[in-house]
């Protein structure tokens, strides 16, 4: 299963303060960890509020808003996506996290096929078969 | 009051142990490696590797997990293996018989074993990959030894993801240490001619562990899915240790691509949807573009031509395809022609004879497949007939094809399939 691990905006990010070197190298070190164990799908920083905006739907109108934004608490500002085994897995990845004091991630589990209810398909594709292209991808006998 | 207070430290203690065992877990695989070097036997390393975790479930609580929680474990575990050594003149004595010459109760010894543990983790890890896979093991069994040692799986999720019973793979797995320890095979990483054949059959057990989470269906255990998840992970691995393998990296390319298909393969009720029929948005993007990655760097390492970059060049041609209609058939063709020259199979060719009549159309392809029709390897294949009544249909030569549809239909095993077949027995006459 994959887990996304967000990132919570601080005041520094906000400002666009970039993080010290002694911070992005014990990033990049626990980013290195996470590949040498196979779990690393992919990892984004997000630029501060300030680049971004906010796009509403309401009385059949889209508003835009521009940011910066106020709530600081509420705004991300990077994430992680990872494949973990469980949940537990995933926790204690983001324990090794290099985190500044206060500062927050928040994991959340990732949608899979499994997890959606059944879909409407019709006969037709109920009648389908395993075809010979599924056997193309088959393993050689090596 | 005294109760609630008692259940809450039992909760919460439960947590904490699952918390601990998360950790150790994923310190698990590098342990046992680091381990089985110095004490030369899987079984053994695993159990330090176990009080380890022992220690740890006990110390951690009061102290808090450790900064570095794979050093502390490792430094736990080998201090265990130095105690068992000096007290243990027997198990001393036997690892000196496997060219260690070590003396009991000498400083020096422990100061080697210190030295023995210190060299690079990774190449461990290698060392163990490579064992676990070793050709003198059965394929089930490198299988088995594989999830056990590599992936930390247990006996349990492997019999579930195998469909086997636990006893089964227990022992599968006991026989598989125990054949390692009797042959003494040497817990290294082979080099010269020999790694490309031992490389091979890692490559080998990573696809099969694959493809058996790939054969399942929705509705199936989900420990079965796991295993796709599992191999790309240990594929992942194995390319950080081995980055200059381009096959390494076409293998993890060729697993994300097929992987990315997952959400699309199969309908609401849990059956098979044709590649060609797939809802295409349903398509993975982020696999798609991580094995497109993967490909490009075996590419780069000039692995254009190995068997598993084939497959992954034929995967991403489906990939690349916005829409069914634009799949670059001719691509695919030539791509599968390479691969029947590198790794001659009929079932290959039957693929290829697939591929070029999407290309040029039923002609030349039936052509091709009326080559390799009479290969014993092909004859109880029932997509051999299948595909050649196909073909004779689309040609206008209906009784021939009625006849091979039902040949396949004779064949196959799958009754859905079965029905279709004769189906399409029926529409041809």
């Amino acid at each position: 299963m994959r887990f996304m691990i967000l990132v919570k905006a601080t005041a520094e990010s906000e400002a666009d303060i970039l993080p010290s070197s002694e911070l992005i190298a014990a990033m990049g070190e626990f980013n290195e960890t996470l590949i040498d164990a196979g779990v690393m799908l992919g990892a984004e920083g997000l630029h501060s509020s300030r680049k971004g905006a906010r796009i509403k739907s309401s009385g059949g109108h889209i508003t835009v808003t521009d940011g910066p934004f106020a709530e600081t608490k509420e705004l991300l500002a990077g994430f992680w996506l990872i494949q973990a085994k469980d949940r537990d897995e995933a926790i204690a990845w983001c324990k090794r996290i290099p985190l500044q004091d206060g500062q927050e991630v928040e994991l959340r589990q990732v949608f899979e096929a499994y997890d959606f209810p059944a879909d409407s398909l019709t006969e037709q594709h109920l009648r389908k078969e395993q075809a010979w292209r599924d056997e193309t991808q088959k393993p050689l006998t090596r | 009051m005294l109760l609630s207070f008692a259940i809450m430290t039992a909760a919460t203690q439960a947590e904490t142990h699952r918390a601990i065992t998360a950790v150790w877990k994923i310190e698990q695989p590098r342990l046992i490696a680091g381990l089985t070097r110095m004490v030369r036997d899987i079984s053994m390393a695993e159990e330090l590797a176990q009080d380890a975790l022992l220690i740890a479930l006990k110390t951690w609580p009061q102290t808090g997990v450790p900064k570095n929680p794979g050093a502390w474990l490792m430094a736990t575990a080998k201090r265990r293996a130095i105690d068992y050594f000096r007290h243990n003149k027997m198990a001393a004595r036997k690892l000196e018989e496997v060219g260690h010459g070590i003396e009991t109760d000498t400083p020096d010894t422990v100061e080697r074993l210190h030295e023995a543990l210190d060299d690079e983790v990774g190449d461990d890890l290698l060392r163990l990959i490579f064992t676990s896979c070793h050709p003198i093991l059965p394929p089930e069994s490198r299988v088995a030894l594989t999830l056990r040692l590599i992936g930390g799986l247990t006996t349990e999720e492997i019999a579930r993801a195998f469909l086997a019973a636990e006893p089964t793979i227990g022992q599968r797995i006991v026989r598989a240490k125990k054949t390692i320890a009797e042959a003494h095979i040497p817990f290294e990483v082979p080099r010269g001619p020999q790694r490309a054949e031992r490389l091979a059959s890692v490559l080998g057990v990573l696809y099969l562990i694959f493809n058996e989470g790939y054969s399942a269906t929705a509705g199936s255990d989900w420990m079965r899915p796991q295993l796709c998840d599992e191999a790309m992970r240990l594929g992942r691995i194995l390319a950080r240790l081995t980055p200059e393998e381009p096959e390494v990296h076409a293998l993890v390319g060729l697993m994300e691509i097929q992987a990315s298909r997952t959400n699309a393969r199969t309908n609401a009720m849990g059956e098979p949807v044709l590649l060609l029929d797939q809802d295409r948005a349903r398509w993975d993007q982020l696999l798609i573009r991580r094995g497109l990655g993967a490909l490009a760097e075996a590419e780069r390492l000039g692995g254009i031509a190995g068997p598993y970059a084939l497959q992954a060049a034929i995967a991403a041609c489906h990939a690349r395809a916005r829409r069914a209609a634009d799949t670059d058939w001719p691509r695919i063709a030539g791509l599968y022609a390479i691969l029947a020259q590198v790794t001659p199979s009929p079932v290959i060719d039957l693929n290829r004879a697939v591929a070029i009549s999407m290309a040029q159309g039923p002609a030349p392809a039936l052509e091709l497949v009326d080559t390799i029709k009479d290969a014993p390897a092909l004859r109880n294949y029932h997509l051999l007939y299948g595909v050649r009544g196909d073909l004779l249909s689309k040609l206008g030569r209906h009784t021939e094809a009625n006849l091979e549809f039902r040949r396949a239909a004779d064949l196959t095993r799958n009754e859905r399939e079965r029905a279709y077949l004769l189906g399409r027995a029926a529409d041809a006459g």
